[in-house]
């Protein structure tokens, strides 16, 4: 049985209400939110926050390879992938390869996935939506990560799948609808009407292939999501559905947006995790042309593996803060430009450093030293509580909760968003490093807060975007995959117990 | 023992100081040729006669031809050194060193720092290619950790150590006041400093070091020969040096409220003076006020205060001009400003005035008959960190 083994979506912590852009310009943005990601925060990251819970969620399952599907990459001609493939800390015999930077990436990755001999595909897609104040893609957009491991059941691996895959189609016909020059802000797209019908005519195509293939009726479908750039597009098939009694899931459009090449998979998360047992259910994808999976959901969804063991895209759509400025936004996303603090900007990293410290920088990984246990973050040959050499061993600390010893707020420091908040963070079981804070107000910093740890871009000097650690707070359960260790939460209180 | 010391073995004999402030109109090369020329006229010494130079700069050359150039030196060793901004007492004590092995006879020390030409507020460190990950926080941020983690521990009122601390601001400035090579020269009282917006954690720009540029120097003699130069010679009491491992930053049992590296280089250079007590023995100390909150822990690292008291002796005046053990009655870093590479200089420079009797008047402590005077110089952040600390005495013994 081949499939889904784990699904999830990342949904940064910031959303923009579209009220505020309504404010500012003028004319009305619409109703509702948009998901938003943070000064800190790309494609990459938000990627790698869903991909680090999918792989926490399927701790049996080895991916041989990861596909990253973006339209905002950090990088042409550089592969972003292997930069996510040594923050989820792959073996170096795991390819990671970028599926192109079209909006059609995530359902050819997928497509692919299913496809594959491989015992497990990884495939990761990000995206940060943005454009000219004002622009679609500014109102209607939003930021999101999410990844789905697609692989083969096997009792001998302990492998499962929340979600059998039950077949598919695909059409194609190229037309000009929305397009976007490398390095461009600004989408472009031709008359809203000429798109809409010829996704209309390929997602009908496309899905009658589809339930051909799977061998399937459409009585016996329960849950569809429908994914694309025009939302009326399938409007025609919405109505057909609707009238077959299945289910149309939220699009997400007034609570997140479209989040672009991230949308496929995060409403396939959502899908799934929405579904029960034994349901049949279908993802359509609209991008210059149609792509249409049907699956099955498998009695594991609610098991040890699988979405249910994580937090969820619903869980994540409640836990934000909503307050953000347009003005804040505009800045974030560089459209305004604001003045940066009179400091010297960050000098460019060194690759040849970076490469050598590649499971620190990327993995977040310290030294524990065998005879003491004292843990080195960063990892050191020399341990400082009792001075042996070379007798450490790996120790991984990204998905290690931690306590906020002492802080402080440095409005003097570089930052591409100051002021720099910054906490000396105590890690549950042992270990502190002094690190920069995310995703915090100033004001909502507590010495004793619990945090966890995220991937993020520090900076970027000389177009190398440079890539760090930092911790945020734990908010509910925390969203940290915690492979075995339990939630944030649990981690804290387990060592407050010893 | 840690250390052996040289007490007593050398002897300082000349010094000078250049004004600490923005010399928009003079280069390193300038300022290191008025400290040095002033100093040699102190020390009644000519360039010459001088065998060998240790220079002092974190980041305005490289090399002794920083020195050896301006000065037109010749055939003459000439070393540059850097620690941070310990950088001025490291040049110190390496001269004094090379004098006490019999290496030569005479060795000068010249501290000399041009911050004011990067266009930036603030120091700015020279970029290492790193693998980017180091923290990105300013010096005011990472000392600025202190403030909370002293009063959470002592259980003291935030709002109270804020007037602590300004206080410790205010006599500084009172005293730099008092000094015609400070920088700031403005009184500025506690109520206005509290009044402040903060920056970093509770500090404001009134908790920090003033950014100057400038220069000081030194001439180190044998003790034995001191006399045939001046009549009142500082004698080395103790040269004590610890740098630190880092490992505060990575080992959760560091709490911020002390200097490791402070309390041992005092204790050693205690051991090497022969000083027990110091809050009753010395006559007064310069110690790297470099924020406000530094100069608070330095007070129990160093001995002055018990642990946990030492806001409460600020609070009652003890570290006043004419308290029981002034501290920094030049003004200190806070006032007198921090030329990074001179300051360590700078600090010997205001025991040399006071312990000779020297000061200008209004500044002039009481206690300069104790005949001992400390200078604490450290560089790095809380946890990871360089420090020095030197004790001079007007008297052999």
């Amino acid at each position: 049985m081949r499939g889904i083994i784990s699904a999830a979506g990342y949904l940064p912590h910031w959303r923009l209400q579209r009220e505020a852009i309504t404010q500012v310009l003028g004319s009305s943005a619409g109703k509702g939110q948009r998901s938003v990601a943070s000064y800190d925060e790309d494609s990459l990251t938000m990627a790698v926050d869903a991909g680090r819970r999918a792989l926490g969620a399927a701790p049996a399952a080895n991916p041989a390879a990861i596909w990253f599907c973006t339209t905002s990459p950090t990088y042409a001609e550089k592969t972003n992938a292997t930069i996510a493939h040594a923050a989820l800390r792959l073996g170096s015999e795991v390819i990671a390869a970028d599926a192109g930077s079209g909006l059609r990436g995530p359902a050819a990755a997928l497509r692919s996935a299913l496809h594959s001999t491989d015992p497990a595909v990884l495939v990761l897609t990000g995206d940060v939506r943005t454009g000219p104040a004002g622009s679609v893609d500014e109102k209607d957009g939003g930021d999101a990560g999410a990844a789905v491991l697609v692989g083969a059941a096997s009792a001998d691996s302990g492998v499962a799948v929340i979600a059998e895959y039950l077949g598919g189609a695909s059409a194609t016909r190229e037309f000009l609808d929305r397009w976007r020059s490398p390095g461009e802000a600004r989408t472009r797209s031709w008359e809203d009407r000429f798109g809409e019908q010829r996704y209309g005519d390929l997602a009908a195509q496309a899905w009658e292939a589809g339930l051909k293939d799977a061998g399937l009726q459409l009585d016996q479908l329960d849950k569809v999501a429908l994914v694309g750039p025009r939302p009326r597009a399938s409007a025609a098939l919405a109505k057909k559905l609707g009238a077959a009694g299945v289910e149309v899931i939220d699009s997400l459009a007034s609570s997140v947006g479209f989040t672009g090449a991230a949308h496929p998979l995060l409403m396939l998360t959502s899908l799934i995790e929405q579904s029960q047992p034994g349901q049949v259910i279908a993802l359509l994808a609209m991008a210059d042309g149609a792509d249409v999976f049907f699956f099955r959901v498998t009695d594991q969804i609610s098991g040890e593996s699988g979405t249910a063991a994580g937090v969820t895209v619903a869980d994540q759509l409640d836990d934000a803060d909503n307050t953000l400025l347009y003005s804040k936004y505009l800045a974030w996303r560089g459209v305004l430009p604001v003045q940066p603090p009179n400091r010297p900007e960050p000098a460019r990293m060194s690759a040849a450093a970076a490469e050598r410290r590649l499971d620190w920088k990327y993995g977040f990984v310290g030294s524990k030293d065998h005879e003491s246990g004292a843990l080195h973050l960063p990892p050191a040959r020399v341990s400082f509580e009792g001075g042996n050499i070379d007798d450490m061993e790996p120790a991984p600390m990204a998905d290690v909760a931690a306590t906020v010893a002492t802080f402080t707020v440095d409005s003097l420091a570089y930052s591409p968003s100051p002021p720099v908040v910054f906490a000396v963070c105590d890690f549950a079981g042992g270990g502190r490093l002094p690190v920069e804070l995310t995703d915090v107000r100033p004001a909502d910093v507590t010495i004793g807060m619990t945090v966890e740890m995220t991937f993020r871009r520090l900076n970027t000097a000389d177009e190398i975007a440079n890539y760090f650690w930092k911790a945020r707070p734990v908010r509910g359960q925390g969203t940290a995959p915690v492979k075995g260790q339990g939630t944030a939460r649990e981690q804290l209180e387990k060592t407050e117990q010893d | 023992m840690a250390s052996h010391g040289i007490k007593d073995q050398v002897a300082i004999i000349g010094m000078g100081c250049t004004q600490f402030k923005e010399h928009w109109d003079r280069s390193t090369d300038d300022l290191l040729i008025d400290a040095v020329t002033d100093t040699l006229a102190s020390a009644g010494v000519e360039k010459d006669q001088v065998d060998a130079w240790w220079l002092g700069t974190a980041q305005s050359g490289m090399s002794g031809v920083t020195l050896a150039a301006p000065l037109k030196l010749q055939n003459k060793p000439v070393t540059r050194v850097e620690n941070y901004c310990a950088t001025g007492s490291e040049a110190l004590r390496q001269a004094c060193y090379a004098v006490a092995s019999g290496a030569y006879d005479i060795a000068a020390a010249v501290g000399v720092e041009k911050v004011k030409d990067s266009g930036y507020q603030g120091l700015n460190a020279f970029p290492i290619p790193t693998d980017g990950t180091q923290r990105t926080l300013t010096a005011a941020g990472m000392f600025s950790l202190v403030a909370p983690a002293y009063a959470d521990k002592y259980g003291i009122d935030p709002n109270e150590l804020r007037r602590t601390l300004a206080r410790i601001a205010s006599k500084n400035h009172s005293n730099g006041a008092k000094n015609e090579r400070a920088q700031f020269r403005r009184e500025m009282s506690v109520d206005s400093i509290c009044a402040m917006p903060a920056v970093a954690g509770m500090l404001s720009v009134f908790d920090c070091a003033g950014v100057a540029d400038g220069a000081a120097a030194a001439i180190v003699v044998r003790a034995a020969d001191a006399y045939k130069y001046t009549d009142k010679p500082i004698f080395v009491k103790a040269l004590a040096m610890v740098a630190g491992n880092a490992s505060g930053l990575a080992d959760p049992e560091f709490d911020y409220t002390h200097f490791d590296e402070c309390e041992a280089a005092g204790k050693d250079a205690y051991a090497q003076a022969g000083i027990t007590n110091p809050r009753t023995e010395l006559a007064m100390a310069e110690v790297h006020d470099c924020f406000t909150p530094t100069e608070l822990v330095l007070m129990e690292d160093l001995g002055f205060s018990a642990r946990g008291e030492a806001w409460k002796d600020v609070e009652a005046g003890a570290f006043d001009l004419h308290g029981d053990l002034p501290i920094n009655t030049d003004g200190g870093l806070k006032s007198f400003g921090h030329p990074v590479g001179a300051s360590g200089l700078r600090m010997l420079f205001e025991c040399w005035l006071q312990l000779r009797h020297e000061a200008p008047e209004e500044r002039q402590i009481d206690t300069a008959d104790r005949g001992l005077a400390l200078t604490h110089n450290l560089g790095g952040y809380p946890g990871d960190m360089v420090s020095f600390v030197g004790i001079w005495g007007n008297r052999l013994g």
